[in-house]
């Protein structure tokens, strides 16, 4: 441009606006615009019509209103006097949950299914190709009906656990296999910090007892609110018992758990691990300066560990085992069909992808590295940690990304086996009930419109730590 | 050396060559295989054993279930009665009878059973004419025939007047006519404005009256069949064959526009292909199947299958596009600079240099994205198209064939398997026929 003399004083023709190249991508976008602007007001206008005709305003005004239905499993308080916003916040917290769930199963099988897949033994590494082309050729959809009919059709009832020769429960009678849901053990504490205060003559009702992942799947609440004989593992149970054993003065005391008990544990759990990472970084630094690194794994496991311990004696930890009672299991966490069939339909058919993913990273990695690290008297798992990890990382992350965004979107597929995700309350019933379809699915859109971008934000921070640092 | 020592006669001194001695047993044959690949440390000891216990344990369950099972019966209880009859009571066996008295249904859906003829001629159409395209060794006069398949497909599955898809395409030779012998007289952009909009004026108001007056002086029709009764695997044929083809062109022109200096056509695009991307397919069929009403003109219905078709071309072109994309910054810049030396327009330089060799970089997410649309097309369940899983719940909701499950799965999977599978082979073969370099 700047080798070209001034353009004589033309005065500007309206062709320039086509032939001319400065013009022309102006023209164009002008152009686009107005398409654009005329399509979006012919839409709109459209919208405006035909909502006036069926007599419908746009309104968000259902969303504090009663929603008037239940849900079976839920994360949070919530029953069907609750708003429908409620009820969408609990169809939101249930697909992040299944999301988290499927996606650290889908991550951890599709890192072992590729790295058996580049193995050296050939029945293994056939197995895996088995595995990685039948998942991935095969509709997700049908993978969760199918394991969803495994799960309801093939399993015993839970009064079939009666019998002597039949079934019996798993790993030390604490694990059942039924054909209503898993029932497994959990957690719960003789000096909870949520039982303290429900001790006390004015239990607060609006505290979120509930918030942590425990006793809060609902169905164990349904079936022990039935029986007498409660072992109130639930947060209403705990207010009740709460109640009871303040009216009777020194009873006995009923273990329970609240969202406060495993917060402080998190927190203790995230205290320690950021205590070893620091022994970890002094370790690094003295063998830096001096070229020996003292040992830390004993300090690093007792950092972690005896505050960890420290902490579940002092709430009194006692596992709290499913007990047959009536025709029904009571206790320890109920998992329904619905959410381990989506879990395990979820990741089995993203792993079978993450293993390609992870096979291909590693394969990326040329021989010479592993040769070149070997030359220089490093061990083989010091090899794997400093220098084919980092990089066979920088290939994995991005497709891994798409992986976990791909999984989140999947798990909208629960409508298959009736989990109660975002689509199903926000996107289904609350639609259905209060006709709203516009307003429902604006939000639904938006809810994974947000979630995607959020996942992907943090995973390319992630990505941003390991990726190659040029200068 | 040798004359030296063939001259001495000294006793320790070999004379002649001694034989190739055999390997030892443990270096040969099966045995070597076997030490080597099975058996060559602890951990892969563990590793054979458990893999041979999984094995075992999975086809001494499926193969009597799938090899004993029953192919003639009318219901499940007869089916049972006849596995109590052959192999005692409560052996656990296949009833594939559901399969031998339904596969019409699985693969039809409900369409009228004496015109099966119809879409079985169209697809064996739809293949001869993409044959041409997938492998460049057919003659390349083929393609025209391959252009004018889909309506006559279209006509062999929907029915009516033949003159109806006549008419459509007559649009289409319309534009091409202009563009190529208007186009040189005209200049590039008017032809291309008049290629586009001449058709519009003639599909809205000439083909209909036209379609309407030859059907009256030769009436070519077939009898009509509703999109209803379209279902099983023709339904996810039909919806994944047309999703793959529309979604192509539209995705390379999405991945463009992302590339574009354009500011407005960028962030357009930007704008399309995320939200596209960041909303679960299903919302979008829901979205299809209660709002579309919404957006267009009070009155307006159409089709629930052509709303899908477009709802499954439009996300399936938003994925296509960021695999184009990634195609297109994969090729060196001195490819885009080269091509602006060599005094090619815009459309010219990617016509002719830079997509083909991005759209080679990316064939194996274009085909990936296929892959997954057509399992995507499963999803058509949830707002009432009857898909093969849709028909399966059908066929189970029947006094005869209720509680049936297994069978019903293994058939559709196998289906869906086949299909996907071949894909992915295609693009194996693409991968290797296209590549330039050496090896």
């Amino acid at each position: 441009m700047a080798t070209m003399t001034d353009p004589p004083e033309q005065s500007f023709r309206l062709s320039q606006l086509i032939y001319d190249t400065r013009y022309r991508s102006l023209t164009i976008q002008v152009v686009a615009m107005i398409l654009l602007a005329l399509a979006l007001s012919w839409l709109v206008s459209n919208t405006v019509q035909n909502l006036a005709a069926l007599g419908k305003d746009f309104d968000f005004g259902f969303l504090w209103q009663p929603s008037g239905y239940d849900i079976n499993q839920r994360l949070v308080e919530y029953d069907s006097q609750s708003t429908h916003g409620r009820a969408a916040l609990v169809g939101i917290l249930n697909t992040i949950l299944v999301a988290i769930l499927g996606c650290s199963l889908a991550t951890v099988l599709g890192v072992i299914a590729g790295v058996l897949r580049l193995s050296n033994n050939w029945l293994v590494s056939r197995l895996m190709a088995v595995y990685v082309e039948g998942f991935r050729n095969v509709p997700l959809l049908l993978w969760i009906v199918l394991i969803f009919a495994l799960m309801t059709e093939a399993t015993p009832q839970p009064r079939a656990f009666r019998a002597d020769d039949g079934p019996s429960m798993l790993m030390g009678e604490s694990v059942a296999v039924t054909n209503r849901g898993v029932y497994i053990p959990n957690l719960v504490f003789t000096r909870s910090l949520g039982g303290n205060e429900v001790a006390a003559p004015e239990p607060e009702e609006e505290e979120p007892t509930s918030s942590g992942l425990s006793g809060t799947y609902g169905g164990s609440r349904i079936s022990t609110g039935g029986s007498g004989v409660s072992t109130g593992q639930s947060s209403d149970a705990s207010d009740s018992s709460g109640d009871g054993a303040a009216a009777s003065g020194e009873g006995e005391v009923v273990p329970t758990s609240s969202g406060w008990d495993w917060l402080l544990i998190l927190g203790v759990l995230f205290a320690g691990i950021a205590g070893a990472r620091y022994v970890s970084k002094k370790a690094t630094e003295k063998q830096e300066a001096t070229g020996k690194r003292p040992t830390t794994a004993p300090i690093q496991a007792g950092l972690i560990l005896i505050p960890l311990i420290a902490v579940l004696v002092i709430l009194g930890a006692q596992l709290n085992k499913p007990v047959l009672g009536g025709f029904n299991f009571d206790g320890g966490l109920h998992l329904r069909n619905s959410l381990i069939a989506l879990w395990l339909a979820l990741s089995l058919y993203t792993g079978a992808f993450i293993a390609e993913i992870v096979r291909g990273g590693i394969l990326a990695i040329n021989k010479g590295q592993t040769e070149a690290a070997y030359a220089l008297g490093l061990r083989p798992g010091t090899t794997m940690n400093l220098v084919i990890l980092p990089q066979a990382l920088r290939v994995i992350i991005p497709p891994l990304i798409s992986q976990y965004l791909n999984l989140t979107k999947n798990s909208s597929l629960a409508i298959a086996v009736g989990y109660m995700d975002a689509r199903s309350t926000l996107g289904g019933i609350t639609i259905n009930q209060t006709g709203r379809e516009l307003e429902g699915m604006l939000l639904l859109g938006l809810f994974y419109l947000v979630l995607s971008l959020v996942i992907s934000s943090f995973m390319n921070i992630y990505n941003a730590t390991v990726k190659l640092k040029e200068r | 050396m040798s004359e030296v020592h063939s001259e001495s006669s000294l006793a320790y001194v070999r004379e002649t060559m001694v034989d190739q001695k055999e390997p030892p047993l443990s270096q040969t044959g099966a045995y070597r295989w076997i030490h080597e690949n099975l058996f060559s440390g602890w951990l892969n000891v563990i590793l054979t054993l458990g893999s041979l216990w999984f094995i075992w344990v999975v086809l001494s369950h499926l193969v009597p279930w799938a090899a004993l099972g029953i192919w003639d019966a009318g219901s499940l209880a007869q089916c049972r009665e006849i596995r109590n009859d052959l192999y005692g009571a409560g052996s656990d066996v296949a009833c594939w009878a559901v399969i031998a008295e339904r596969w019409p249904q699985l693969l039809f859906g409900f369409y009228p059973r004496d015109l099966y003829w119809r879409p079985v001629l169209a697809f064996v159409i739809f293949f001869i004419a993409i044959a041409p395209v997938l492998f460049s060794s057919l003659p390349r006069k083929a393609l025209f025939g391959s252009m004018a398949a889909p309506f006559v497909i279209y006509w062999l599955i929907w029915g009516g007047s033949l003159w109806g898809p006549v008419a459509v395409a007559a649009g289409f030779v319309l534009g091409w006519a202009i563009m190529n012998y208007a186009g040189p007289k005209v200049g590039v952009l008017p032809a291309i404005l008049a290629s586009i909009v001449v058709p519009l004026l003639y599909w809205f108001f000439v083909a209909g009256p036209l379609a309407g007056a030859l059907s009256s002086v030769v009436p070519l029709r077939l009898t009509n069949v509703e999109s209803n009764d379209i279902g099983g695997f023709m339904l996810a044929l039909i919806i994944g064959i047309s999703g793959i083809l529309l979604s192509l062109p539209l995705g390379v022109v999405l991945a463009l526009g992302r590339q574009s200096d354009m500011f407005i056509i960028n962030k357009c695009s930007i704008a399309f292909i995320e939200i596209i991307r960041g909303v679960p397919l299903i919302v979008w069929l829901f979205t299809a199947s209660l709002l579309l009403n919404y957006f267009l003109p009070p009155g307006t219905n159409f089709d629930l299958m052509l709303r899908v078709i477009i709802m499954v071309t439009l996300f399936a072109s938003a994925y296509i596009a960021e695999v184009v994309r990634g195609g297109l910054a994969a090729l060196p810049k001195g490819q885009y600079e080269a091509a602006d030396a060599l005094g090619l327009d815009y459309w010219k330089s990617m016509r002719l240099i830079i997509l083909p060799q991005a759209l080679k970089i990316a064939i194996p997410g274009i085909v990936n994205t296929f892959i997954g649309l057509f399992k995507d097309t499963t999803l058509v369940v949830f707002i009432g198209l009857l898909d093969p899983i849709g028909l399966s719940n059908s066929i189970r909701a029947s006094t005869e064939w209720n509680g049936i499950y297994w069978e019903l799965f293994v058939f559709i999977g196998l289906c869906f398997f086949l299909f996907c599978f071949g894909m992915g082979r295609y693009s194996l073969y693409l991968e290797k026929k296209l590549r330039r370099e050496h090896n």
